[in-house]
């Protein structure tokens, strides 16, 4: 079976702070991860490839070289080859030129390889939090999809997923190939070891640019993208509230009870 | 694709009875005020299988007009055969904008429809208005974790789309009685182009009293809660408040309470009147699905706690001792 991860590296947006002076995101010094749904991912389709004979896991990111540490990580547990798609041309897209650009990329994978059989991708990237790629490229590539996964397994040539809804799981069959996007699951990302970190770090990956690509250029970039950020701004910060700190636990009730009787929650 | 008018849809999604979910109807708020701006009509569009009750909601909060399909391929959501039949629809009615509740059906079909029309979508919007110079709908989200936000225009593609977060809007004044046009539309999608199948739902025990994404109030614990046994005080007062139990993504990973209850950035987005966040520090991930809230109070033993920076009211304290004695206060209140 050949299963493709794709992988975004993003800012750890846990470590963002603001400057309290300028009130604008300090971006210097934020590390860079591999963005922890895509993590998520790649140990869903390493837990099919354990149980499953014959089994590669591709990867495949788009963003600038520097990407490349990203798909070592990566390569360290659980995945078989990486490939980044980086090209300026390919800068300033939303999802929908993204999505256009990473299917271009699988249609080329799949013409030097074969097909794919299950994509994988996190629900979101935690920079974006657009959750759109995944579906965008589902579509693009007019397969099915399902969301919000927590666990999948492979039985009779169709994949079973167990996904989050709005009041509980359900388990979706879906046939092959199929993509599948991840959230939280209840299990942790597998850590590498010495041996496939050290094969990892010296693994080549190819770039594949613009110019490898069948793509039609209207529809890469800040060009093919129908969004256009228009502006952005730190969030109003709520000024202060009350603070309130009594000697013990029951006088602080009584006074946490005036305030919300007078605000009628009560 | 060319928009034929200068309507505004709401996609209103019904659940499993029928019934509009609180979503779609929060939408036609913003939906009346943005149609108006717009100069066209307000569309709600109801795709299910016996939804007669979501027609008439839809109705009663202010739609001019419902667009209905329904078929037995609908009863249960799948991408495919909502997509299909959305698709369809935008295609033959030709709006200018669209609404989609950012839930999990709504993030699913969003991409796949907006993909398709080759348009632009803006997932997870948190505030809506017209852009002046151009009016095209400006659409603002939060972005890397709730600290950056992006007002983003989609100026040359038809239809606008945008999914919006569950209790960003409240519901209008509902009126019985009042009526809409409603236009009954046949579309039907073939078996074969339905390529995912559910085979099993699983319901988590209560699930059904945890609309977190309705709620007025909310009480929520986080790892500060101590153990399952810690949600028991914090349910009677949600319950007191006539509000439901709300949850940090590592109390639910702690497995002391279900996911249902998770709120934050892997859980909920939710905006209720009140929301009580107990033991829980304030990460960005826990702040990204709550921010909106209209009144936050937090309790927390820690003074230097993130949450304190958030919140509305702060109680410095131990809530083991501060939520049993707030409960007694509010009962010898009531008594």
């Amino acid at each position: 079976m050949r299963i493709l991860v794709c992988v975004k590296q993003v800012p750890d947006t846990t470590e963002i702070k603001i400057d309290p002076v300028t009130n604008t995101l300090i971006r210097a010094g934020v590390p860079s991860i591999v963005n922890p749904f895509d993590a998520y991912a790649l140990e869903v389709a390493a837990r099919i490839k354990d149980h499953t004979p014959d089994t590669s896991i591709t990867l495949l990111s788009m963003g600038p070289e520097q990407a490349k540490n990203a798909l070592k990580e990566c390569l360290a547990v659980g995945g078989d080859k990486a490939y980044l798609v980086s090209d300026r041309a390919f800068g300033g897209a939303d999802t929908l030129a993204t999505s256009y650009t990473l299917t271009n990329a699988i249609r080329k994978l799949e013409e030097m390889d074969g097909a794919f059989d299950l994509i994988f991708c996190g629900k979101q990237a935690i920079d974006g939090d657009t959750a759109q790629v995944g579906p965008e490229i589902a579509e693009h590539l007019d397969i099915p999809q399902v969301t919000y996964a927590v666990e999948a397994e492979v039985k009779d040539g169709e994949i079973f997923v167990k996904r989050e809804t709005g009041d509980g799981f359900e388990i979706v069959a879906a046939k092959l190939p199929c993509l599948v996007t991840v959230t939280k699951p209840a299990f942790d990302p597998r850590f590498p070891s010495i041996k496939s970190k050290m094969a990892a770090n010296r693994a080549q990956i190819p770039t594949l640019t613009a110019e490898d690509l069948p793509i039609d250029r209207e529809r890469i970039g800040l060009k093919g993208s129908p969004t256009k950020v228009k502006k952005s701004f730190t969030p109003p910060r709520k000024q202060g509230g009350v603070l309130i700190q009594e000697a013990d636990g029951e006088a602080a009730a009584l006074k946490l009870f005036a305030v919300m009787s007078e605000a009628n929650f009560i | 694709m060319e928009a034929k008018n200068r309507n505004l849809w709401v996609f209103v999604e019904s659940d499993e009875n029928g019934n509009a979910r609180n979503v779609g109807l929060e939408l036609l708020t913003p939906g009346r005020r943005l149609a108006d701006q717009q100069g066209g009509a307000l569309v709600a569009v109801v795709i299910g299988c016996g939804v007669e009750k979501a027609v008439e909601e839809a109705a009663a909060y202010g739609a001019d007009q419902v667009i209905v399909t329904e078929g037995e391929e609908y009863r249960q959501y799948t991408t495919d055969a909502y997509a299909d039949a959305l698709c369809t629809l935008v295609e033959k009615y030709g709006p200018t904008t669209l609404l989609i509740g950012a839930t999990n059906v709504g993030r699913d079909l969003g991409p796949r429809v907006s993909c398709r029309l080759k348009t632009g979508l803006t997932a997870d919007c948190t505030s809506l208005d017209i852009d002046e110079a151009t009016g095209n709908i400006a659409w603002t989200r939060p972005a890397f974790g709730g600290n950056l936000m992006a007002t983003i225009l989609c100026p040359d593609h038809r239809p606008q789309i945008g999914t919006v977060r569950p209790g960003v809007f409240k519901k209008g004044v509902k009126e019985e009685g009042r009526t809409a046009e409603v236009i009954r539309e046949e579309v039907h999608v073939l078996p074969e182009r339905i390529r995912t199948r559910i085979v099993e739902v699983i319901r988590e025990t209560g699930a059904e009293n945890v609309d977190l994404e309705g709620a007025q109030v909310i009480v929520a614990g986080g790892r500060g809660v101590g153990g399952p046994e810690g949600f028991a005080p914090l349910k009677e007062l949600a319950d007191l408040l006539g509000g439901v139990v709300g949850a940090s993504r590592a109390a639910v990973d702690s497995g002391w309470i279900g996911h249902v209850h998770q709120v934050g950035q892997t859980g909920k987005t939710v905006g209720p009147k009140l929301y009580i966040v107990c033991g829980i520090s304030g990460a960005i991930q826990h702040v990204a699905g709550m921010s909106s809230s209209d009144t936050i109070i937090a309790i927390n033993k820690d003074p230097d706690a993130p949450i304190f920076g958030i919140a509305d009211y702060g109680v410095v304290g131990d809530l083991k001792t501060v939520i049993p004695a707030l409960i007694r206060e509010i009962k010898k209140s009531r008594a």
